[in-house]
């Protein structure tokens, strides 16, 4: 995984010299998808909440760049700290309700909240609606930073997944991490040695949103461009797809299934323009014969050995 | 005017909400018996549109090609139980929710590659593609009308199989304790095939009633079963009268809002936040609905009992 990594940090001079900018953006859009899915891990694998809702936090922090860059805001001092507050103060506020309900339940209502969301923003013509809004330019550093330089960019991008993993392996080897943990084996259980689960879980559930509207403030960097489409729930089912294809519940994992998904995308769909069908026949698949997703896998073939 | 106005838009809710009951009704079966989450139950409405496109001018008769296609839907829920759901039912529903969403990819790419992008349109009938009129001055189409005739219909029939035959017994059985069912003697995985293709017969029914209005469509089925989902929730997963009741109150709520909910606004705030603000709002008013009845009642309205 480590490799992956350092593959990640040295990719920029490889295509440089060999001239491949594809490649390039190809990477960028893994890394963004990726924070995205490490997020959604936490809750996820980690937490045993199975969010189906994670799309919109994506789309919440790509309008924070859109929705002040319209208003010829590009500060990123201003629009990074929007995002981030935003996508937590959406988390607070329905996983307060979500955090209620158990199970089925939980997939269907932050399913059901992504949605309204969604239709929220298709329905604001002021901000594009449906067409989706055009951002003119990625949010400004001055001095520190220039994102309209993709090299400077890619690094940014980067520096937030390491970031991110960081953090998740930080949270999750804490005290606070543990007791997310304990509940999602046995609610009960943690409930009876004294923690208030629901508020350890909201609180993870919190942190989970703002680390995913900070992955939809660089996809909004990233694109120029973002509308309500983007954050569908498809996205969010695809999301769901990178963190149990690469391993829920594991720290590299989603970021090793956001490869494998995008790369998976791009092959397919630049062999056949029906690649949907091969995609979803590979995810029903995998579903039926590679539980665990690929860390799974590899250590199934490492025990056989 | 004002009130004619209002009729047909109450009949739009009307015919709304019969057919969220068509997608609901089997997909608040299949969850309530099976425990399954099948997000691809909205392929199976639009695979059932797709055969009524092919059968209608093959057969010559709209009619004739809804029945024929009915069989086919139920035919293709058979294959898709015996393939990938049976295999699903042990799982937890995070897998389920995968697979299933795997199927909706897959079917969008098989409808794309075998009928093409454009969308499809059906043509009706003469008797059906009239307008009716009503109480001397309202007109409303009549297939529209028939729409709601045939919904009302199914669902008549479906709480009578439901409630009152040995199936619906076993259906009734299987939902509140799956395994004492099967202890006592009821052929489970039988049952299941035959509810799951049951449902997938009204999923494509209800998708051959809406494609002459707006053409058969890749992915027509993926926004409207959220819906469905939320109809289902509110109704109480399981209970095939709340989601009646549920279908009907979201496809009123969900007109009514659009048309009337700007009017509504005005009336306490200026004319302009209210026109912006009253379409964000009557599309998030379901939502909003089903996050307070959960939050009230965390098992919907009509959740069955002995759970």
């Amino acid at each position: 995984m480590i490799a992956v990594l350092l593959a990640l940090a040295v990719l920029p001079a490889v295509t440089g010299a060999f001239d491949q900018p594809f490649l390039l953006d190809l990477a960028l859009r893994v890394m963004i998808l990726a924070c995205a899915a490490v997020s959604l891990n936490l809750i996820l694998g980690f937490g045993g909440m199975i969010s189906f809702g994670h799309a919109a936090y994506i789309g919440i922090g790509a309008y924070a760049v859109g929705i002040p860059a319209y208003y010829s805001e590009y500060s990123g001092y201003i629009q990074l700290p929007i995002a981030i507050a935003a996508g937590a103060l959406f988390a607070l506020v329905t996983g307060f309700i979500c955090l209620r309900t158990k199970g089925v339940y939980f997939i269907m209502i932050t399913l059901a909240f992504a949605q309204m969301a969604y239709f929220a923003f298709v329905s604001i013509e002021e901000y594009g609606g449906d067409d989706g809004l055009v951002i003119d330019q990625r949010s400004e550093f001055p001095g520190i930073i220039n994102m309209e330089a993709n090299l400077e960019f890619y690094y940014v991008v980067l520096a937030f997944l390491l970031g991110a993993l960081f953090l998740v392996y930080r949270i999750v080897n804490a005290r606070f991490g543990m007791v997310v943990q304990g509940a999602k084996g046995n609610e009960a259980r943690m409930q009876s040695l004294g923690f208030d689960t629901f508020r350890y879980r909201l609180a993870c559930y919190v942190i989970a949103g703002a680390m995913a509207a900070a992955a939809g403030w660089l996809m909004g960097n990233y694109n120029y461009f973002f509308s309500p489409e983007m954050m569908g729930w498809t996205r969010s089912g695809e999301l769901i797809f990178m963190v149990v294809l690469g391993g829920a519940g594991s720290l590299f994992g989603p970021v090793l299934g956001a490869i494998v998904f995008i790369l998976l995308e791009e092959m397919l769909s630049g062999a056949t323009i029906y690649w949907p069908l091969i995609l979803g026949a590979i995810l029903v698949a995998v579903v039926l014969f590679a539980r665990g997703g690929i860390e799974g896998v590899i250590a199934a073939l490492e025990r056989k050995k | 005017m004002e009130w004619i106005l209002f009729v047909s838009q109450v009949l739009n809710g009307l015919q709304l909400g019969i057919l969220l009951f068509l997608l609901a009704a089997g997909l608040t079966l299949v969850f309530g018996i099976m425990d399954f989450v099948n997000l691809a139950h909205g392929s199976l409405y639009m695979m059932g549109a797709y055969f009524c496109v092919t059968l209608t001018p093959l057969l010559d008769s709209f009619p004739l090609a809804v029945l024929a296609a009915i069989i086919l839907t139920f035919v293709l829920g058979v294959v898709v139980e015996l393939v990938v759901a049976r295999h699903l039912y042990q799982r937890d529903h995070l897998d389920q929710v995968l697979a299933t969403f795997g199927l909706i990819l897959f079917f969008n790419g098989a409808v794309h590659l075998i009928w093409g992008a454009e969308g499809n349109p059906i043509r009706l009938p003469d008797f059906l593609d009239g307008r009716v009129t009503l109480f001397t001055d309202i007109e409303i189409p009549a297939f529209r009308l028939a729409i709601i005739a045939i919904g009302l219909a199914v669902a008549v029939g479906l709480v009578w199989l439901v409630g009152n035959t040995r199936m619906g017994m076993l259906i009734r059985a299987g939902a509140s304790n799956r395994r004492m069912a099967g202890a006592l003697g009821v052929d489970i995985k039988k049952l299941f095939t035959l509810v799951f293709a049951l449902g997938a017969a009204l999923a494509g029914l209800a998708g051959m009633m809406i494609a002459p209005i707006t053409e058969a469509n890749i992915g027509m089925g993926d926004d409207i079963l959220i819906v469905a989902f939320v109809v289902i929730i509110i109704g109480g997963i399981g209970s095939v009268r709340g989601a009646f009741i549920a279908a009907l109150l979201i496809g009123m709520i969900d007109v009514m809002g659009r048309s009337y909910l700007d009017d509504f606004m005005k009336l306490f705030m200026n004319n302009q936040s209210a026109e912006t603000a009253s379409p964000a709002l009557s599309a998030m008013a379901i939502y909003i609905l089903m996050a307070g009845i959960l939050y009230f009642r965390p098992r919907g309205l009509f959740p069955p009992k002995n759970r």
